[in-house]
């Protein structure tokens, strides 16, 4: 009788939790348990040189001064590659033809996360805003529109082609594919990366550039506008 | 007893390193005294100048103007050491060369620079100067 009681009691709980993990899941624990192997959650102490080649997924401290929460929760769901050489190009390539070229082998598919994890995982990586001042909020004026030139500066002035695909199967391989920016990135993330890669991912290998201010409007009004819509030819 | 097939497949294996690095002189650098320089230049310019420093980098294939090929010892030897630091520093402009090299100044400290300068006389075979 005690005996059978206990059992019940043993079963009820132990449905409970699980049903309490399926139906109200937890970002930060996912973010702890699934994704922090991969992914500094936290500003590490010191980066050198070895945190670019060793780490095995983009710094995510920052997350929620950087994506726009609606591509995350699509995207976690169901991800595409945004880096066509992986996380650090040069532990992705091999000699080609003529050419270095990417070693497809050693890329592999991000894992993917339901409807429900993906919704949480995305609250708890906007609540990570990094430290204090990384992006410069307002700096941006979204609404003026960019000028025709802008294109131009972007694949031949100021080069940015030479890293950066833009959808057109041309461009750079060695930096994130820039076609679905818009809709990933906030226009002042976009804005701050551009004016100063260094000081957002210190020892990544985009270059602080010199950059005009007017160029800078310009090349962030270039990139929001391409949020994944193909580009015309 | 000694065992020939071992020491004949351990010289076969030594030979065979020595070949590689032989015909790959600028992927192992020799020195000490490159092996920052080396790190640098695998992290910031293979990207563009390619795994074995001839210009055929993954960026390459759809750039209007090619990266140099640093294992060009003419190309390379015919450029002055201040040119070089200068470009480093302040991009492909700075010498009225291409904006597609950028310029690194302010990733890389002055003595980073020299390094890197003096890296690039190694792998050209050039001489230092
Ligand atoms: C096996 C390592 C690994 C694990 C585990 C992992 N990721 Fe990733 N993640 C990556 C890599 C590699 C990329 C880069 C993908 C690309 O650029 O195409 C990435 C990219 C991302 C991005 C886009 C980052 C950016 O800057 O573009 C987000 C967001 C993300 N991961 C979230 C997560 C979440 C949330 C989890 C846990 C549920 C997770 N990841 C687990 C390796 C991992
Ligand atoms: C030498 C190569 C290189 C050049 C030139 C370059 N970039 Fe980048 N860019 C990168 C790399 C590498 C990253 C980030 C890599 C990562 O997060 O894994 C990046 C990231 C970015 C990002 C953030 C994208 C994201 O998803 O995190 C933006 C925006 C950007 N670059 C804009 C530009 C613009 C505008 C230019 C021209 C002025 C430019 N880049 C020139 C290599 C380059
Ligand atoms: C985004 C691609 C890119 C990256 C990254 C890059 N370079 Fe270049 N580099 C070029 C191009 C293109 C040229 C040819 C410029 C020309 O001939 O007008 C060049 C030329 C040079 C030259 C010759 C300059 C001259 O006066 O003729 C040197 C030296 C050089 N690069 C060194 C480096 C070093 C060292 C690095 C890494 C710190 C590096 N480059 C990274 C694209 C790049």
């Amino acid at each position: 009788m005690i005996k059978a009681h206990l059992l019940a009691a043993i079963i009820g709980a132990g449905f409970l939790a699980s049903s309490v993990t399926t139906f109200a899941a937890d970002g930060s624990a996912i973010l702890q348990s699934q994704c922090a192997s991969c992914h500094a959650l936290t500003q590490p102490e010191k980066v050198t040189l070895d945190h670019i080649w060793e780490r095995k997924g983009p710094d995510l401290y920052y997350a929620g001064v950087k994506f726009n929460k609606p591509w995350l929760v699509k995207w976690l769901q169901d991800p595409v590659r945004i880096r066509p050489s992986g996380v650090f190009y040069r532990t992705h390539i091999k000699k080609g033809e003529k050419a270095d070229v990417v070693d497809e082998s050693t890329l592999i598919d991000h894992m993917k996360l339901t409807q429900a994890d993906a919704e949480a995982a995305a609250d708890a990586l906007m609540a990570l805003t990094g430290p204090e001042g990384l992006i410069e909020t307002g700096k941006f004026d979204k609404d003026k529109k960019a000028s025709p030139m802008a294109k131009m500066l972007f694949v031949k002035l100021r080069g940015c082609s030479a890293c950066h695909s833009t959808g057109d199967g041309k461009g750079g391989l060695s930096g994130p594919e820039l076609q679905t920016a818009g809709e990933r990135l906030q226009p002042d993330f976009i804005y701050s990366y551009t004016k100063d890669p260094q000081k957002i991912d210190k020892g990544v290998w985009m270059p602080k550039l010199a950059i005009s201010e007017q160029d800078l409007q310009n090349l962030t009004s270039y990139i929001v506008q391409l949020s994944g819509k193909k580009e015309a030819k | 007893m000694m065992n020939i097939n071992r020491i004949i497949s351990q010289l076969a294996g030594i030979t065979l390193i020595s070949l590689c690095s032989f015909s790959n002189p600028a992927i192992a650098a020799d020195d000490d005294q490159f092996k920052h320089a080396e790190r640098l230049y695998d992290t910031y310019c293979v990207q563009c100048h390619g795994m074995n420093r001839d210009g055929n980098g993954l960026n390459s294939t759809y750039m209007s103007v090619q990266p140099r090929d640093h294992s060009d010892p003419k190309g390379m030897g015919d450029i002055p050491l201040e040119e070089i630091a200068e470009v480093l520093k302040k991009g492909g402009l700075a010498a009225n060369k291409s904006v597609l090299m950028p310029a690194w100044g302010e990733i890389f400290s002055d003595e980073e620079i020299d390094q890197l300068t003096a890296y690039l006389r190694h792998i050209c075979k050039c001489g230092s100067n």
